[in-house]
């Protein structure tokens, strides 16, 4: 069950509560977020639609703890992150949270295989645990055979994939995506989307996705309207 | 050690970057070796000084002579436990450009005074039984060939002709250190065949009983000669080297200021490629934070760059000196204890870290300040 009205029960993995975020640009204040409540349950695939500008991306970077909200909560699986300071907070988004960007975001000085290392790094795993993990993630977006090649040396749905697997190899405890396939063409695009369905599927993970794509938004069990800053369920009007 | 090749793959981002960077750090290093090798060389003299011997040199000048009654008379003088005396022949062999000491020494008293050199005993009783004989300390002796049983020509530029000496013995020195480029004949044998200045030596060299006490004598030396036509002036050996390493000019001083310059200059070039380097790839730095690498881990992988390229150029650089000073006196005579301490190899690659993080703090703490929101909306 996903919620809006902020009414759940207090189970729900993510809930968040009267949230607000103003950006402060020269000497007005812009209200992007105004009292959004959201509930998500375990191995939820949800969905964010909205206009360019209606606070989408504003609102994953509250949810990954990038960013602080200018009120209100959010709790992720019991633990409330609006209350985390900084080295608290890193060490949080490492345990729990996986992102997956637009534009990839790889590090270009860096082959697949050391990408997809970059989050275990952070944890206690010895060398050959880590290779062991890496493996299975990128064998998971089908990338096995390209463990030592550069970003540069794989088209966009490889980097994508291999982003992905990055995203998934500390096993969070939710994936937050922003657009995965909106620099893709929709071969890849519906790659991309068929691996993150397989993995809400198969891997029953949590998954929150901003797109602008209908078709990826199909993918999801809910789709979501961000509007006048406020989250709203069924047909809205993008 | 698993982020050290997170920090090794920065560098090799942009080779021809970091290849100049590590090459600055290099030449820097060359040039604080070379510099550091030059002043421990102008110093080595006054390092090796010993501590309980006293220079008594005419209160004139240096190139002033000193009666050989002052002998007796010092050794009369409470404090003092041995005398011995040498005259500068300032002559050279073969050639103007061969220049190395030769003094000429009072045989009975010389060695005693010097334990740091060593004579084998049968050549020493060669050297004093033969008037034309001459001991030549090994470092010259490598340079120019010279054996024991040779003999061998010395132009006398102050007294004129061409003086042959039979080499009856190598001396060595006990530490490193010690200046082995000196030839040493015998003073009774100059003051016999010289024209002018007869009866007279260049200065004495004092041991005193106590070191303690070594002021007290010189005073009491120096008290003793006043007011006679031939007034002295005394000192510690230590402080007779570093008066004569002042006459060479302040090295020290011209040495800390090229140096100082051409850190600052590294610093600045270094601050920069590495400001250089942080600003293009802001949003990766955005993006290990966003993994959950820490402000601070972020810091030290910025930091960790600055000191890897340090590290390695100063090594380099360093080593190159090393190399360099393995040849020994590149000056033909001037700095005879010309090379490089450990010590001093250790100073230099400190000093590179040290500027290294300098160079990075900067950079570094930008790194950490950014904040990820802001840096992911410039990708
Ligand atoms: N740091 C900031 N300072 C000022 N205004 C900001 C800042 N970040 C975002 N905004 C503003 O907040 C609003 C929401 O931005 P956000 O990036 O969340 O939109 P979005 O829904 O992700 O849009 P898009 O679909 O184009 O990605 C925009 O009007 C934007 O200009
Ligand atoms: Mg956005």
């Amino acid at each position: 069950m996903v919620r809006v009205d902020g009414k759940g029960n207090g189970n729900a993995l993510v809930q968040v509560r009267s949230l607000d975020k103003t950006y402060q640009r020269g000497s007005q204040e812009v209200h992007v977020l105004r009292g959004l409540n959201l509930d998500v349950e375990r191995e939820e695939f949800v969905a964010f639609m909205g206009p360019s500008g209606s606070g989408k991306t504003t609102l994953l970077n509250l949810l990954g703890g990038l960013d602080l909200p200018s009120r209100g909560s959010i709790t992720v699986d019991g633990d409330e992150i609006t209350h985390l300071s900084g080295p608290k907070l890193a060490a949080w988004r490492a345990r729990h949270v996986g992102f997956v960007f637009q534009m990839y975001n790889l590090l270009p000085v860096l082959t697949a295989f050391q990408n997809v290392e970059l989050p275990l790094l952070l944890t206690r795993l010895g060398k050959a645990e880590r290779r062991r993990h890496v493996e299975i993630a990128l064998d998971l977006v089908g990338l096995s055979d390209r463990l030592d090649h550069y970003p540069r040396q794989l088209s966009g749905g490889q980097e994508q994939r291999v982003s992905i697997a990055r995203a998934v190899v500390a096993d969070p405890t939710f994936l937050l995506c922003d657009e995965p396939t909106g620099d893709l063409d929709r071969k890849s695009a519906g790659e991309v989307m068929a691996l993150l369905e397989r993995l809400s599927a198969e891997f029953g993970k949590t998954i929150l996705m901003v797109t602008h794509d209908p078709r990826a938004a199909e993918r999801a069990g809910t789709v979501l309207h961000l509007e006048k800053g406020e989250l709203v369920e069924g047909q809205g009007t993008s | 050690m698993k982020f050290f090749r997170l920090v090794w793959s920065n560098l090799l981002r942009k080779k021809t970057r970091t290849t100049l960077t590590i090459g600055s750090f290099a030449v820097a290093l060359f040039l604080f070796g070379l510099l550091v090798t030059i002043q421990t060389a102008f110093n080595q003299g006054v390092e090796v000084a010993g501590v309980d011997r006293l220079v008594v040199r005419n209160k004139i000048s240096l190139i002033m002579p000193l009666p050989l009654s002052y002998q007796q008379q010092m050794l009369q003088i409470p404090g003092v436990k041995a005398v011995t005396f040498a005259t500068w022949f300032g002559g050279y062999y073969q050639d103007p450009k061969n220049f190395f000491p030769q003094f000429a020494i009072q045989k009975e008293t010389w060695l005693k005074m010097y334990p740091e050199f060593q004579v084998p005993k049968d050549q020493w009783s060669a050297f004093l039984a033969d008037r034309e004989a001459c001991i030549v300390g090994q470092k010259t002796a490598q340079k120019y060939g010279i054996k024991v049983g040779d003999r061998i020509p010395i132009v006398a530029s102050i007294w004129g002709g061409v003086w042959e000496f039979n080499v009856r013995g190598i001396y060595t020195g006990v530490r490193t250190e010690d200046d082995t480029t000196q030839l040493w004949f015998r003073w009774d044998y100059l003051d016999e065949r010289r024209q002018w200045g007869k009866g007279t030596v260049g200065w004495y060299v004092v041991r005193v009983e106590n070191p303690d006490d070594a002021m007290a004598v010189a005073k009491a030396i120096d008290g003793r000669f006043a007011n006679s036509s031939w007034e002295t002036k005394t000192d510690t050996e230590r402080a007779f080297a570093a008066g004569f390493v002042k006459q060479m000019g302040n090295i020290k001083l011209l040495i800390l200021v090229i140096g100082g310059v051409v850190f600052f200059t590294l610093l600045l070039v270094t601050g920069n490629t590495l400001a250089m380097s942080v600003r293009e790839r802001t949003g990766e730095l955005a993006v290990l934070k966003t993994l959950g690498f820490t402000d601070v881990a972020v810091l030290w992988l910025v930091l960790g760059e600055s000191l890897l390229y340090s590290a390695q150029g100063g090594i380099l650089g360093l080593a190159a000196v090393k190399l360099f000073t393995l040849h020994g006196d590149p000056t033909g005579g001037f700095l005879p204890l010309f090379y490089l301490p450990p010590s001093k190899m250790i100073l230099g690659l400190l000093v590179a870290l040290a500027t290294g993080a300098a160079a990075g703090i900067i950079p570094a703490v930008l790194a950490m300040r950014l904040r990820i929101v802001d840096a992911l909306r410039r990708v």
